[in-house]
């Protein structure tokens, strides 16, 4: 089936879709867009997490049907050109990126909830980032990138 | 596979009853964890994430009816105060991205044991709305779950709306897991007080084959709770409404606990939210009074 989205502002058409794949498929696969990743496939990590519609969203546990129409962001969208988010480089200065894997749907959470709260409590950050696994970090250099994000 | 994609209630159900066999999808959090691991494959989707009616709620006075595919974000913050026993169920769900996407339509769905809106749902009198091209029905939450991942639905049928009374008096629910988020319940407790009636809801999950009502233990605080004047509840009847709970489990041993955990913890849990609501309402009396 041929699929509509509008992925990073721009309006993307794909066809051959299976109707019971993922977003996450669609975003990775057909349309070369890797950043959010695939680790799971089952809701657990949070590193798919992109927006649709404003709402962060498991990439994975989005049927591609249902994405029609939609506005997606996903992390690759975040960045204005060659100046990364505040989020993202707060990722950077802070050290909160091993691995890597779980960055981008960390990233996404993290951007989200900035956006809705400005100035998190601690304990607000780790509720917002409940979702999202990071099997390398510890999570102290994560919480400590947003703390950074929100000041800067 | 196919995809189908109904903009209406009416163009979803004449599509459910020309195919009975389409699998319904609305947050998808089940639904794709299947089809992602290749432990289903419908012949097709039903998606009913574009029908605006299943999306929507209402309330009057006394009672809120909600559309089955409301994700638990919305749940929360646009029916929190009314129905506060959901809400804290809602928000144990998963994680904030679950519950973006999330219902408690899908919930009622999958009719997991596990389920936590379950509880909530029987200890309020929830009712479920049923509908199919062939007219619809009101199905009590009592009469809903019939079995493990087994329901009241027909093949043709769709969950509509749930149907429940505004809180009249303090809810709780309480959960047993390993983590605050992302946790499938161990077992689960929820407690309704409903002092226009001068009694409360009770019910357990992921304790039995289905959820389900603790009618024994309602019954015992029928007869000690005083409504009119409300006293301080000695520990003794906590503590026996907490035996009489975990009386009410038929547990299993599983992965995530043992029988005799679970019915331990229920006690625990139950003796506990019966204390926080029922000081919840001796605070409420007292600063009407
Ligand atoms: C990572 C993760 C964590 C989770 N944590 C929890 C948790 O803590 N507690 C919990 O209770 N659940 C949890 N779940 C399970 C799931 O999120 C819930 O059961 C949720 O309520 C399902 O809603 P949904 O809209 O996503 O359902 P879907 O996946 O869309 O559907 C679920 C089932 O219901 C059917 N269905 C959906 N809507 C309707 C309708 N209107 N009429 C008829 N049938 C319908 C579908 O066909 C399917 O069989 C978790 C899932 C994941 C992936
Ligand atoms: S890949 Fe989607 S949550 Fe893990
Ligand atoms: S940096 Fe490796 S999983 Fe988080």
């Amino acid at each position: 089936m041929r699929v509509n989205i509008t992925v990073n502002g721009e309006a993307r058409q794909v066809d051959d879709v299976w109707p019971g794949e993922s977003l996450l498929y669609v975003l990775r696969e057909r349309l070369g867009l890797p950043g959010s990743k695939n680790a799971c496939e089952q809701g657990e990590c949070g590193s798919c997490t992109v927006y649709m519609d404003g709402t962060p969203v498991c990439a994975c546990l989005v049927a591609a049907g249902q994405a029609e129409g939609r506005e997606v962001r996903t992390v690759e969208g975040l960045a204005s050109g060659d100046t990364l988010d505040r989020v993202q480089q707060a990722f950077v200065d802070a050290g909160a990126v091993q691995c890597g894997f779980c960055t981008p749907g960390l990233v996404v959470a993290a951007h989200d909830l900035l956006t809705r709260t400005p100035q998190p409590s601690d304990p607000e950050i780790r509720e917002a980032l409940a979702g999202n696994l990071c099997r390398c970090t510890g999570y102290e250099k994560i919480l400590d990138a947003v703390r950074m994000a929100a000041r800067s | 596979m196919e995809f189908l994609r109904p903009v209406s209630l009416g163009e979803a159900l004449e599509m459910k009853a020309a195919r009975p066999e389409a699998v319904p999808i609305a947050g998808g959090t089940d639904v794709m964890v299947e089809l992602n691991f290749d432990h289903r494959r419908p012949a097709a989707l039903l998606d009913l994430t574009r029908v605006a009616e299943l999306a929507e709620w209402s309330r009057d006075d006394s009672v809120v009816t909600f559309g089955a595919a409301l994700p638990y974000t919305r749940l929360i913050n646009e029916l929190g105060t009314d129905l506060p026993g959901l809400a804290i169920a809602s928000r144990t769900v998963g994680s904030p991205q679950i519950r973006n996407r999330g219902t408690v339509g899908g919930n009622l769905g999958a009719a997991s044991p596990a389920g936590d809106t379950h509880p909530v749902l029987l200890a309020s009198d929830a009712v479920v709305e049923v509908a199919s091209a062939r007219g619809t029905r009101s199905i009590p939450a009592s009469e809903f779950y019939l079995g493990v991942k087994r329901n009241a639905l027909e093949p043709d049928e769709l969950i509509t709306s749930i149907r429940l009374p505004k809180a009249t008096g303090p809810q709780q629910f309480a959960k047993v897991g390993t983590r605050n988020a992302m946790v499938i319940a161990v077992c689960s407790f929820a407690i309704s007080l409903h002092p226009n009636e001068s009694r409360a809801g009770a019910a357990i999950g992921s304790a039995a084959p289905t959820p389900r009502r603790v009618r024994q233990a309602e019954d015992f605080l029928t007869e000690v709770l005083d409504w009119e004047s409300p006293q301080a509840l000695p520990d003794s009847a906590k503590r026996r409404f907490g035996e009489l709970v975990a009386s009410a489990a038929e547990p299993i041993d599983d992965v995530r606990g043992s029988a005799a955990y679970r019915k331990h913890a229920l006690a625990v849990l139950a003796r506990r939210a019966l204390g926080w609501a029922w000081d919840a309402y001796r605070e409420g009396e007292r600063s009407c009074a």
